[in-house]
């Protein structure tokens, strides 16, 4: 059925297509600007169905490995090279995958909306080739084997960002913006280069299962351990490392900031990478688990209260963003903490990550969706000012539909999805400290109160004046925020089978540091 | 097909979505009997419909419309003191991000060093 090409290629056309995409797009945009969006949605949609097959394949068939050169690409050691792999390898496993499918989903949706919301501006072939970028990147991050390809891909995805927050300059405001992230990301950047030069240095491997293998816990490695947690904490948006989110997140065309959002996540993913595939038990996990919690609860109350004054409707979703980053790494880090105690892990610590992975699944669907509402507002009235909105509801029904949707699946409001990985964090954390999971609850109540005053402001009230003549959104927006509503009352609805199929191997996967290595190295 | 209605266990307790979804339809017909069984007096478009503001003139729609800066006054004025340290901090100066970024980093790395 699936073409064999396909199957077993597509570690490697996950990044290939959407880079052929990214690249062709000023060409085929010279035609005409309908070619270019049909060539621009069918790359993403061919690049989403690609890692839908990938995915299908790691969940029945185990981790894939794809060796870049390799007459065999799952022969990852060559013969001759004295059983280092020594190529560029992808290792796609279970949390790898369930990271491909976020990307897909987004990746997608924000595309698909995109072809009406940004139809308005110029320089359009620019901005898909940016956005084509960024989704390469993704995918490289999530999907390499390779630690020093981890930081290129990295750095891919940076720099395509920062391009996208400056598209629609805005008076300069958003090239400053874009300088803050370029800045903040290009020094972040180096400290994960030196990290990997600490690594090669020790252990003469840039592959992350060999690092992994060869980890002793020195004290260079706790250095490089620090430079990586600070990195890619901040790239997620941790407080108080958070600055920079506002100010991307406000100022990017709202289909870019939706993946933005899957972008820092990317980050995220590398977090845990480091953290439970290279070190694993040989750092001291309470510690860092600590460390973790606290930039986890800091997150989640910062951002909130931070939410509640805002005026800008996409700076208060921005600092929403940052606050749910903060259940994700509560989750994980309680996990963390946990894991040299089987029993304990036993009891509640597989639960709380499973928890904080499930919601960075569900945060990708309600948050990309809310700032795509956000967007919606933005095109029709050109305004991100809450205080000079009202009365929407009215005209933009479907908008208002999507956006309730999404604010209650934000605020973990039952039955939708945000409820369910809310719920396994409360009860678990619950368990292994008492007080953390009263935080996170507060902050969900916090959440609701700040996401009604949103609701109230955008769509109730009568009509107003000014925005009597107001329309619905064009169809292709109201289609990328539909997709992603559907599935936050999907994933809501049967949080047991996403959690069972998708969330729970990739919380395995993510703490068998013996597998991930022998998946590659026992290829020899 | 049997996996889709099962519940999810979350270590201490469980949910079942579509199980909330029963009672909340059930619960939506019971306030719908009691509605039916309510008095049948209200006739619209008449001045039993309007507002009673003492007596006054109801103002017009779009005079009487709460914006955003209105709402949760006060619980910002009683999160005042709160406010008043957290919202300087966000300076919108890229220095000052870094030296964040770098601070938490050295932090970071005391608290590993003297737990190790």
């Amino acid at each position: 059925m699936i073409p064999d090409f396909i199957w077993t290629n597509a570690p490697a056309l996950l990044v290939a297509i959407p880079l052929l995409g990214a690249f062709l797009c000023p060409i085929i945009g010279k035609i005409s600007p309908r070619a270019r969006n049909v060539w621009v949605g069918g790359i993403m949609l061919v690049t989403a169905i690609v890692a839908l097959i990938l995915a299908y394949r790691v969940f029945t068939d185990g981790t894939v490995l794809y060796t870049f050169g390799a007459a065999v690409p799952g022969l990852s050691i060559p013969l001759d090279s004295g059983g280092i792999p020594i190529r560029i390898i992808f290792t796609v496993d279970a949390m790898s995958a369930f990271m491909d499918i976020i990307c897909a989903i987004v990746g997608f949706s924000a595309i698909l909306y995109s072809l009406a919301s940004e139809s308005r501006n110029s320089g359009l072939e620019m901005y898909y080739t940016l956005f084509l970028l960024m989704v390469a990147g993704v995918f490289g991050m999530v999907s390499t084997g390779d630690f020093f390809n981890f930081f290129v891909f990295l750095e891919i995805l940076s720099m395509a960002s920062a391009g996208i927050i400056a598209y629609r300059v805005d008076g300069g405001v958003a090239v400053e913006a874009a300088i803050k992230y370029f800045v903040l990301s290009s020094v972040g950047a180096i400290f994960v280069l030196f990290a990997i030069g600490i690594y090669y240095g020790q252990y003469d491997a840039l592959n992350m299962a060999m690092i992994a293998y060869r980890m002793q816990g020195s004290s260079l490695d706790m250095i490089a351990l620090v430079m990586l947690v600070a990195a890619l904490a901040m790239k997620c948006g941790a407080v108080p490392m958070h600055f920079w989110t506002p100010d991307a997140y406000s100022m990017a065309p709202s289909s870019a900031t939706a993946f933005l959002v899957v972008a820092s996540q990317a980050s995220l993913y590398g977090l845990f990478r480091v953290l439970f595939t290279f070190y694993n038990l040989t750092l001291n996990a309470v510690t860092v688990g600590w460390i973790i919690i606290i930039l986890g609860i800091l997150s989640m109350v910062v951002g909130v209260t931070m939410a509640i004054p805002q005026k800008d409707v996409k700076r208060l979703m921005a600092y929403h963003a940052v606050s749910q980053t903060g259940y994700m790494l509560l989750g994980i880090g309680v996990g963390l903490a946990v894991l040299g105690n089987q029993p304990l892990m036993e009891s509640f610590g597989y639960m709380a990550m499973n928890g904080g992975v499930f919601h960075i699944l569900n945060h990708a669907l309600y948050k990309g969706l809310l700032f795509l509402t956000a967007g919606a507002i933005f095109y029709r009235i050109g305004t991100r000012n809450l205080n000079k909105m009202g009365g929407l509801g009215h005209n933009m029904k479907w908008t208002m539909v999507f956006f309730i949707i999404g604010a209650l699946a934000i605020a973990g409001i039952p039955p939708l999805n945000g409820f369910a990985s809310k719920l396994m964090i409360y009860e678990s954390v619950f368990i292994f400290n008492p007080i953390l999971a009263i935080i996170a609850m507060v902050v969900s109540i916090l959440t609701l109160a700040s996401f009604v005053k949103v609701f109230h402001s955008i769509f109730m009230g009568p009509k107003l004046p000014e925005y009597a003549e107001v329309k619905e959104a064009p169809l292709p927006m109201l289609l990328g925020m539909g997709i992603l509503a559907s599935l936050a009352v999907i994933f809501g609805l049967f949080p047991d089978i996403v959690v069972t199929t998708l969330v729970s191997p990739a919380v395995h996967a993510l703490t068998d540091q013996a597998a991930y290595i022998a998946s590659v190295l026992g290829g020899a | 097909m049997a996996n889709l209605f099962q519940t999810l266990v979350t270590g201490a307790g469980f949910w079942n979505p579509l199980a909330w979804l029963l009672g909340i339809v059930v619960a939506l017909i019971i306030a719908y009997l009691l509605w039916t069984r309510g008095e049948e007096g209200w006739k619209k478009g008449t001045p039993q419909t309007e507002p009673f503001l003492s007596g006054n003139k109801e103002p017009g729609k779009d005079e009487v419309h709460i914006r955003a800066g209105n709402l949760y006054w006060g619980y910002l004025e009683a999160l005042k003191g709160y406010y008043d340290r957290i919202v300087p901090l966000h300076t919108g100066d890229l220095t000052d991000y870094l030296l964040w970024y770098l601070s938490v980093m050295v932090v970071i790395l005391v608290l590993v060093v003297i737990y190790a």
